[in-house]
């Protein structure tokens, strides 16, 4: 809402010295957040007159018609003689009425104005267009030609108001009443402490028999009709400039006499109007849901196809308007040919949520829509159309037909029952029942009571329903900044969770380990998964859609975490970093076997279990994910010597960096999965509740998927379930008893065919040795001729010690041949010789 | 060992004489001193200490000589040789130390050679901002409540008393999910979303807990904003909520102004200004104090402020005191219980606290933004 401060003076008697950005100061704090205060016509200095064309000289032989003029400006420039004036617009003759800017003035945007030579002549100054005056949209898109009556050499800058404060207020929703001078001026008022001149306290007549019949079909819909007829209007009366001028500031544009007059009493008191050519209406004005698959062509000229649910105000042929919201075609104003000579004023008052439902189902927002929908004042709609017709009659010299309808449903006034304290206990401030009733008061209410107060609120709040719409009110009035600041005493808390606590480690252990955290956007394609070879029936490849993505080439929520690294991934090495190693935890969506539509709970009682069990079952499996992904060097070669490049190895240890933190025992097995290179992929497995389960995939990726993705070649990365994981944690870990004693030393070096894993050698040592055994440690790996084809040898450092005695080189290298012999039972492996 | 030559002149014993074994004494001390290095000493060592050194020759000489003739010479070559050795050792302690510091020397590293061997790694600033600020208030009593991001439109809107046609249910920007295949599949049919705000995790707390509650809500949100500098269409909010008896605007007051004291510093405080939210009655947008200028660039051209573009505060969030409405839908009894909220951006917070110029260095992962950001904010 725009509400120029030349205009809001008029219903409050500010003081004089009051700026814009003073009453911006007061406003705010009332709860009407001024976003800007615009300085119209700022810099501006004259002289800027009027003058009337006396001659036009048409120039030739330029690229565009160009005229030098000359234009009586009376004295304003000191000689009285005819001012001469190059100018290139064309749309006005000789004898009109113009702004001439003289030389020494200045126009908004710093536009000194001074005589030049320009196109052979010498120019004394402009003949001015709105836009150089700053004077927004006039529609006429030259010069502005003035009515013939303004006298010549009247200061302009006084005449088109062209200096002004504009405050542009944005009106949360719970506030229609604000969309209106009427509204802004109430708390302007209230705010300085002013009294309000109420531009809707109106002498109305009553209604009669003798106006334009109206039949209201849905009084549900629609719950007042205000009908006034004027007659005899000059079709070519134009709306006079102080009237187009506050239109402009107020952001509308000017149009014709009857829409301006329309336009101007919406923004003075909230209440939508509509003007029919009477001419044009057939019969009796009906208000009714329109029949679907009906049709109306709008006043911006589409045609609608309506729904049953739609308002619609009809005549004898059907459809003429699309109630509160927008008017049609067939009974428009003329404003081009000027044939109207009588209009019919409507001020209705209609349904908030059925005129939301329209103005959203034909994606049609007007400045009627917005208001209806935010709550308009039903007892000011008869003030409206009187003043609609008063200004009719003045500007445009109709005459008000006497007759009046006016249909109306009987309402009772709301009320609402408050303690008097009811506002204090909010606040946490004693302001007391006298301050509680003035403040209510000066909102509008009426109040009775003395504990309990009885509290009829004024019809242009229908926001105020509530005890705590009442506690705002007062509180607001009373100053949110003057509240107090206290602190609860909340009852001592559990701090984080475990699973809160995991999340956190996770995060730090990678970070530690290297890892750079990238969070990335849930939305993917579903290409993604050819690209990344996933089977034609992997579940991954379910997934859970947007009705409306930002990108159709995005539409689905992520089910794996890696499509969104691996992009981090190729944008890091293509913007030049090339050594690589980024996380991510974060939720994948899952969606549900049968899937579900999860219906609307009432609000007026906590749902039943089973009512939000029905909400659960109708959402996505969101489990967390943590997933890594790595390329380049994990290791720079240096002046310490050679790097060492990312790989699977590195990929594995990341789960096993997350198993450790989780208090996990990981399984990490050769396995199979989509993008992995089928040799150098790890299947991670934990067991929960004595089964086991398979949580994710670790190792470096195909070379096909790299290729196809754009990624460097070797690139590794590892996904698992965080919460399969955490689920598996073994808890609390117990603390080991620490023997003192000598640890005795064995190495073995085992050779075993190549295809036999390293993890189950290690297997059958650990349980061969025995209980002497500390620790075993996989210190080399290798293959050579000598060993044979398809062989490897395999050197384990095995540690053996004893709580309660120095161990004997003998009990040790018993505890180590078992070790070898089970080792040789389960893997065929051999001592080396 | 044979027996006593008596058969000749003591005098005529050479080496025994007592100026022959000063002059070896001084000859071994020469040496010893004259050894620039251990392996000189060494030989030196060798030449006047060992078994054919004069010395040591000399004493074989002794048991030749008279019984009243022994006793001196013994004593004179006693001395001679305490002297030698002593000196030996002071040379060997000597040349040593003299050695070992030349070894340090020799072992001397450039230690302004770096060790960039594995790259540093780093936790994004948006989890460790979220982390922080909860952080603030589990200190106080409060715990951190976790909701999906998928969420039913009867969390996300309609428990918060955002009506079928509210018109702030349309001023935002909801992604709506596709329902079941079959059920059709037009906007808002299948009854979820993606939630637009942490808001309905105040839902699920309420359900899921008795009150009082206390509780912050840090998470993923959604909004169909196209990325750009400024917007973002997935971004992190942190939530709060308190119910209990009792609970004023004040106590909401209060508790925003400890926040931001915690974040900003000791004398930092809020302000509110009334709006509008559905879930809140009353509602107040709420501003902090600017911390770099602390309000003193307001009127101040010469002392312009760019985190809060001379206004002297900084927009955070919204909050006010919980609709009685939230609270019946959550079944609780709101005259029994009050509460307040609010709920405020990471992204902007992260904005103004680190001079984040652009929002998308904040999504697309980029290494160099997030690793001087570290383990924590």
């Amino acid at each position: 809402m725009r509400v120029p401060l030349s205009w809001l003076r008029e219903y409050v008697d500010l003081p004089a010295t009051e700026t814009g950005r003073d009453v911006q100061a007061r406003l705010i704090p009332a709860g009407l957040e001024v976003e800007t205060v615009e300085q119209v016509g700022a810099g501006l200095k004259g002289p800027l007159v009027v003058g009337q064309v006396l001659t036009i000289e048409e120039l030739e032989g330029f690229k565009k018609p160009i005229r030098f003029c000359t234009v009586d400006v009376g004295t304003a420039n000191g000689t009285g003689e005819p001012q001469e004036i190059v100018c290139g617009a064309r749309n006005f003759a000789v004898g009109d009425k113009v702004v001439v800017v003289l030389p020494g003035a200045v126009l908004p945007g710093d536009f000194a104005i001074a005589a030049r030579k320009t196109y052979g002549r010498t120019s004394h100054g402009m003949i001015c267009s709105g836009d150089e005056l700053g004077m927004g949209d006039d529609g006429s898109g030259g010069i502005i030609v003035l009515p013939p009556e303004i006298e010549v050499g009247t200061d302009a800058i006084e005449l088109l108001e062209l200096v002004d404060e504009v405050l542009d207020i944005a009106v949360t929703p719970d506030r229609g009443y604000a969309l209106s001078l009427r509204g802004v001026a109430r708390e302007a008022a209230t705010a300085y402490g002013l009294p309000l001149r109420d531009p809707a306290l109106l002498d109305v007549p009553g209604p009669n028999a003798f106006g334009h019949p109206v039949q209201v079909s849905d009084p549900l819909g629609c719950d007042r009709f205000t009908a006034r007829t004027v007659t005899g209007l000059a079709p070519e009366a134009r709306s006079p400039i102080w009237l187009r001028r506050r239109l402009q500031k107020a952001g509308m544009r000017p149009v014709s006499l009857a829409v301006d007059v329309t336009n101007y009493v919406m923004l003075e008191l909230g209440q939508p109007l509509h003007a029919y050519d009477r001419s044009r209406v057939q019969g009796t004005i009906g208000v009714r849901r329109a029949e679907p698959g009906e049709k109306l062509t709008t006043l911006d000229g589409v045609v609608r196809t309506l729904d049953a649910e739609d308002l619609v105000i009809t005549d004898d042929r059907g459809a003429i308007g699309l109630a509160g919201v927008m008017g049609g075609a067939n009974t428009e104003i003329d404003d081009t040919e000027g044939t109207t000579t009588e209009v019919v004023v409507e001020a209705a008052h209609f349904d908030p949520i059925s005129i939301a439902r329209t103005a959203r189902r034909h994606k049609l927002a007007s400045e009627a829509s917005k208001r209806f929908e935010r709550g308009v004042d039903p007892e000011a709609a008869s003030a409206a159309a009187q003043r609609t017709v008063d200004l009719l009659v003045l500007l445009a010299g109709g005459t008000a037909d006497a007759g009046v309808t006016e249909v109306i449903a009987p309402s009772a006034p709301r009320t609402i029952t408050i303690p008097a304290d009811h506002p204090d206990r909010v606040a946490g401030v004693a302001y007391g029942r006298e301050t509680v009733v003035r403040r209510l008061q000066e909102v509008g209410c009426d109040v009775y009571g003395q504990d309990e107060l009885i509290v009829t609120v004024p019809s242009w709040r229908p926001d105020l329903t509530d005890p705590n719409d009442l506690a705002e009110e007062v509180i607001r009035l009373e100053g949110y900044e003057n509240l107090p600041s206290t602190l609860p005493k909340p009852p001592a808390g559990l701090g984080l969770t475990d699973r809160q606590r995991l999340h956190r480690r996770v995060g730090r252990a990678l970070a530690g380990a290297g890892y750079v955290e990238a969070p990335n956007y849930p939305f993917v394609g579903e290409h993604v998964f050819d690209q990344l070879a996933l089977a034609a029936d992997d579940p991954k490849r379910r997934v859970v859609k947007l009705v409306n993505p930002l990108s159709d080439e995005e539409p689905a929520l992520r089910t794996t975490l890696l499509p969104g690294l691996l992009q981090a991934l190729r944008r890091n090495d293509g913007r030049g970093s090339h050594d690589l190693a980024l996380f991510e935890t974060g939720l994948v969506f899952l969606p549900q076997d049968e899937p579900r539509v999860a219906v609307r709970l009432p609000v007026d009682r906590r749902p039943t279990d089973e009512e939000l069990a029905s909400l659960t079952d109708a959402l996505p499996v969101q489990p967390r994910h943590a997933a890594v992904v790595l390329a380049g060097a994990r290791e720079q070669a240096g002046w310490w010597g050679k790097g060492h490049p990312a790989d699977w190895a590195d990929a594995v240890e990341a789960a096993r960096i997350l198993a450790r933190e989780s208090g996990t025992v990981l399984l990490v097995r050769q396995g199979q999965y989509g993008p992995w290179h089928p040799g150098r992929c790890a299947e991670l497995a934990v067991v929960v509740d004595g089964a086991e389960q398979v949580i994710g995939y670790a190792g470096e990726l195909h070379p096909g998927v790299l290729k196809g993705l754009g990624l460097p070649p070797r690139t590794s990365a590892m996904e698992l379930d965080l919460d399969a994981l955490e689920r598996a944690s073994a808890g609390l870990p117990e603390g080991p008893h620490i023997s003192t004693f000598p640890v005795a030393t064995q190495d073995v070096a085992l050779v075993v065919d190549r295809t036999v894993p390293h993890a189950a050698v290690e297997a059958a040592l650990r349980e061969g040795a025995g209980g002497l055994l500390e620790s075993i440690r996989l210190f080399d790996v290798y293959e050579s001729e000598q060993l044979g084809e398809g062989r490897k040898s395999l050197a384990y450092a095995l540690r053996f010690r004893a709580d309660d005695r120095t161990l004997t080189v003998e009990e040790a290298s018993a505890a180590r041949d078992a070790a070898v012999a089970l080792a040789g039972e389960r893997t065929g492996a051999a001592l080396r010789s | 060992m044979s027996a006593p030559n008596k058969s000749y002149d003591p005098v005529e014993v050479e080496t025994l004489k007592p100026e022959e074994i000063e002059r070896m004494r001084d000859e071994a001390l020469a040496a010893f001193a004259a050894a620039g290095d251990l392996d000189a000493l060494q030989e030196a060592k060798v030449a006047h200490t060992g078994g054919t050194s004069p010395l040591a020759l000399a004493n074989r000489e002794i048991g030749a000589l008279p019984p009243h003739a022994k006793a001196d010479a013994g004593k004179r070559v006693g001395q001679a040789r305490g002297a030698v050795n002593k000196a030996l050792a002071a040379r060997q302690t000597e040349l040593e130390a003299e050695r070992d510091a030349r070894v340090l020397v020799e072992e001397a590293v450039d230690v302004t050679l770096p060790y960039d061997r594995t790259p540093s790694g780093a936790r994004h600033p948006l989890t460790t901002m979220m982390e922080r600020v909860a952080d603030v208030f589990v200190s106080m009593g409060y715990e951190v409540a976790e909701g999906p991001e998928v969420e039913a439109e009867w969390f996300n809107f309609d428990a918060l008393n955002f009506g079928p046609d509210h018109p702030a249910r349309q001023m935002q920007d909801t992604f709506f999910v596709q329902g079941p295949e079959g059920a059709g599949a037009a906007e808002g049919e299948s009854g979820v979303v993606l939630r637009t705000h942490t808001s309905p995790v105040q839902a699920r707390a309420l359900l899921d807990r008795e009150p009082p509650v206390y509780v912050v809500c840090p998470g993923r949100v959604y909004r169909t904003d196209e990325l750009d500098a400024t917007h973002t269409p997935v971004f992190h909010q942190i939530e709060l909520l308190a119910v209990d008896e009792g609970l004023t605007m004040a106590d909401l007051k209060g508790t925003l102004d400890h926040m931001v004291q915690s974040l900003f510093g000791a004398d930092m405080k809020t302000r509110l200004r009334p709006n509008y939210f559905p879930f809140t009655e009353p509602s107040a947008e709420m501003d902090m104090l600017c911390y770099v200028c602390r309000g003193e660039s307001v009127g101040n051209p010469d002392r312009p402020c760019r985190t809060c573009s001379s206004e002297g505060w900084i927009e955070l969030g919204g909050c006010g005191m919980v609709n009685p409405r939230v609270l019946v839908a959550c079944g609780v009894d709101p005259a029994k219980y009050s509460g307040f909220a609010f709920g405020f951006g990471i992204e902007r917070m992260l904005m103004f606290r680190h001079n984040v110029e652009d929002m998308r260095d904040m999504v697309e992962g980029d290494v160099r933004f997030t690793r001087p950001f570290g383990m924590e904010i």
